[in-house]
């Protein structure tokens, strides 16, 4: 990309000696080291068609092991009852709502890499957009296990939904938690939609490549006949853009919803009016500290670092970075608010939260999600790979801790001080919890192995080899002249 | 020709030279023909003279119906069917369950969107010819092809190869049904 050829080029219109264009920096390449179509193929293929490495069949044990935990904290519980759990009066939301609305954040940020920055046009998003998919629908699923229990009888948790039952007795709309319902089942439902729609091409490349019959037979089906044809890929960018803009308005209110869950009660600490645009931007900054979490270890163990490179590791911490100031904003204005409504249980609440017998867990709060985030305005630090993964752990973990300080000391600290009382989880509680996250893991992990991990088509799609005015012999060209000179080269394109 | 022909496929080298060949393809008159691509050319749907999508019709069909679902159900369960007291507050208004109307409005305008793309697309399809040219496998790869069918009123063997060769394609051959 130099400029100095392009002010000599001869076909450079004369225009531009006059109004001199501002020069611009190139873009950063988002494929390194100027890789053609059949190396992208390759390498992602070769991460589902390889044997499967060593340390993937650790980690799977691992996590599968760590899943039953998930299995015997829940059969433990319907075998015996909610009391199982260290749920007691008057906390009667403790870590089964601060993990529920923990994992459905995570869930956020798959959806603001595929659906948000698909119509903000960022490109760098091809690069980890279905990973960050695959972990929006793993982490709604471990969210969902746990509302559905707190029910207590499980087994009519279908009631939950609008069917006709014999005591004729319909759900109440005008509750949060049955806007919920409706709000993750079908955020659950577009996720799943919008991934598999995503992957059919590439679907269809695993199914070209497969040699063993099982894997022609597998992917075909799941191709459903894909062929790469402009006539289908027009119907399907469009049907693609389109689920873009109707996740977007879609995650902001999943996000709304969950917070309307505390919002709309009157406890001191939950009542308040910045909840919706607070929860929602905590939601995007715990899901990009997972993404990292997720991608950073995979980027190396299967050598991905032409792909996902330093600059989409560099957007990503800008967004922790901006999201992260968001929500140390909302702690502060929260704390303003508390003290200009003049309500003192309100200013109580909040004074009780940074000093009172929960304030270990509010400086967790404090320091992992307002202070750690903060490094990453220095450069040396975003392209620490090890650092930004220490301090995407930090966030992750803050971001548990901000649930509970939400939700936990607002209700063990409420009006009555006779009615006080201090909550602990009990052990099926930490254990059911861990759980989720092997059971997080291990579908993960199927996923690395038996589907696309990065998108084959969308990532050859940002290429400058993909851009139909380009052609090989203005690489290295700047843009503008490029476009100068292109009607010569329709009109050579029939001897060429 | 024989019976069996389905096409003559062609390749090109890259998504510009393709891109290039569609506008000639398309002003020579060919109605009944494709191209096929390893990942979306933009505007190559402009070269080939097809018109614009109609996905966004099924979706906005979905999500006037998912909006409508939402206000019947919600009125029919909590206004109508089983009034529920709530404060003294009307039984049944479009505030309350709003969030209710606006999942469902998403919800279907998103089955629009997917199951629409399908339709349109007629898909899933078990088997289609172009998969019985063994070089098509490679158009997931990095292979950009064109099929003129031989149903196109304007194809003939010989003529539709020469202009094939002319905009620049090799590896031109024939596919069977």
């Amino acid at each position: 990309m130099s400029h100095a050829a392009d002010h000599s080029a001869p076909d450079r219109p004369a225009v531009l000696a006059k109004v001199q264009p501002l020069k611009v920096l190139p873009r950063k390449p988002l494929v390194l080291n100027n890789r053609d179509f059949h190396w992208i193929t390759e390498k992602i293929c070769r991460i589902v068609e390889d044997p499967a490495p060593t340390w993937w069949w650790v980690c799977f044990f691992v996590s599968a092991g760590l899943a039953t935990f998930l299995g015997f904290g829940l059969l433990w519980l319907v075998s015996t009852g909610v009391g199982v759990w260290g749920l007691r009066p008057p906390t009667f939301w403790g870590w089964d709502i601060v993990n529920f609305v923990w994992w459905i954040g995570i869930g956020h940020a798959g959806t603001l890499i595929s659906a948000v920055l698909c119509l903000l046009r960022q490109k760098w998003r091809t690069a980890i957009n279905r990973a960050s998919e695959a972990m929006t629908i793993f982490a709604v699923m471990c969210a969902g296990i746990f509302p559905l229990f707190h029910v207590g009888r499980v087994w009519f948790a279908w009631w939950l939904f609008p069917i006709p039952v014999s005591q004729a007795i319909w759900p109440n709309f005008r509750s949060p938690l049955e806007w919920d319902v409706f709000a993750v089942s079908t955020y659950f439902t577009v996720s799943v939609l919008f991934w598999y729609m995503g992957m059919l091409p590439d679907l269809g490349t695993l199914r070209d490549r497969a040699v063993k019959t099982w894997r022609k037979y597998f992917y075909g089906a799941l191709a459903l006949g894909w062929r790469n044809s402009t006539r289908h890929w027009r119907n399907y960018e469009m049907a693609y853009l389109i689920l873009a803009g109707l996740s977007t308005p879609l995650v902001l209110s999943v996000h709304t919803i969950v917070s309307f869950d505390f919002a709309s009660a009157i406890v001191p600490g939950w009542h308040t009016t910045i909840f919706p645009p607070y929860f929602v931007a905590g939601a995007i900054f715990s899901g990009f500290a997972m993404v990292l979490t997720l991608v950073l270890p995979l980027r190396s163990m299967f050598k991905l670092h032409e792909l996902i490179t330093q600059h989409h590791i560099d957007c990503m911490c800008k967004i922790i970075l901006a999201t992260g100031s968001m929500v140390g904003y909302a702690y502060a204005m929260e704390f303003f608010i508390a003290w200009y409504s003049g309500n003192i249980y309100e200013a109580f609440t909040f004074i009780n939260r940074a000093f009172g017998q929960y304030a270990w867990a509010y400086w967790i709060m404090i320091s992992c999600n307002v202070i750690s985030p903060q490094l990453f305005w220095f450069r040396g630090v975003r392209s620490n790979t090890a650092l930004v993964f220490v301090i995407c752990l930090f966030v992750n973990c803050g971001m548990w801790f901000e649930r509970f300080v939400i939700t936990v000391t607002s209700l063990a600290n409420d009006f009555l001080p006779s009615a006080w009382g201090y909550y602990s989880p009990s052990i099926t509680d930490i254990f059911t919890f861990f759980g989720t996250m092997g059971f997080f893991s291990m579908l993960f992990l199927l996923f690395v192995r038996f589907l696309p991990m990065l998108p084959i088509a969308e990532i050859k799609h940002v290429t400058q080899a993909a851009d139909p005015h380009f052609h090989p012999d203005d690489a290295g060209h700047e843009r503008s002249a490029h476009s100068a000179a292109r009607p010569m080269a329709v009109a050579e394109g029939g001897h060429r | 020709m024989s019976e069996n022909t389905f096409g003559l496929m062609a390749e090109f080298k890259s998504a510009h030279d393709i891109f290039e060949a569609s506008a000639k393809l398309r002003d020579a008159g060919f109605k009944k023909w494709d191209t096929f691509t390893p990942f979306p050319v933009h505007g190559l749907e402009k070269q080939m003279g097809i018109g614009r999508s109609h996905v966004p019709w099924i979706v906005l069909a979905g999500g006037i119906s998912g909006f409508t679902t939402g206000a019947l159900i919600t009125w029919f369960m909590n206004g109508h069917d089983y009034p529920l007291v709530v404060g003294g507050k009307p039984f049944w208004s479009m505030i309350y369950p709003f969030p209710v109307m606006y999942e469902l409005t998403i919800l279907f305008s998103a089955f629009g969107a997917f199951f629409g793309q399908f339709l349109l697309n007629r898909l899933p399809q078990h088997h289609h010819a172009v998969f019985n040219s063994e070089q098509f496998e490679r158009c997931s790869d990095n292979a950009f092809f064109v099929v003129i069918e031989a149903a196109d009123p304007l194809y003939n063997e010989p003529q539709t190869r020469a202009l094939l060769e002319q905009v620049g394609a090799f590896n031109i051959h024939l596919v069977n049904k």
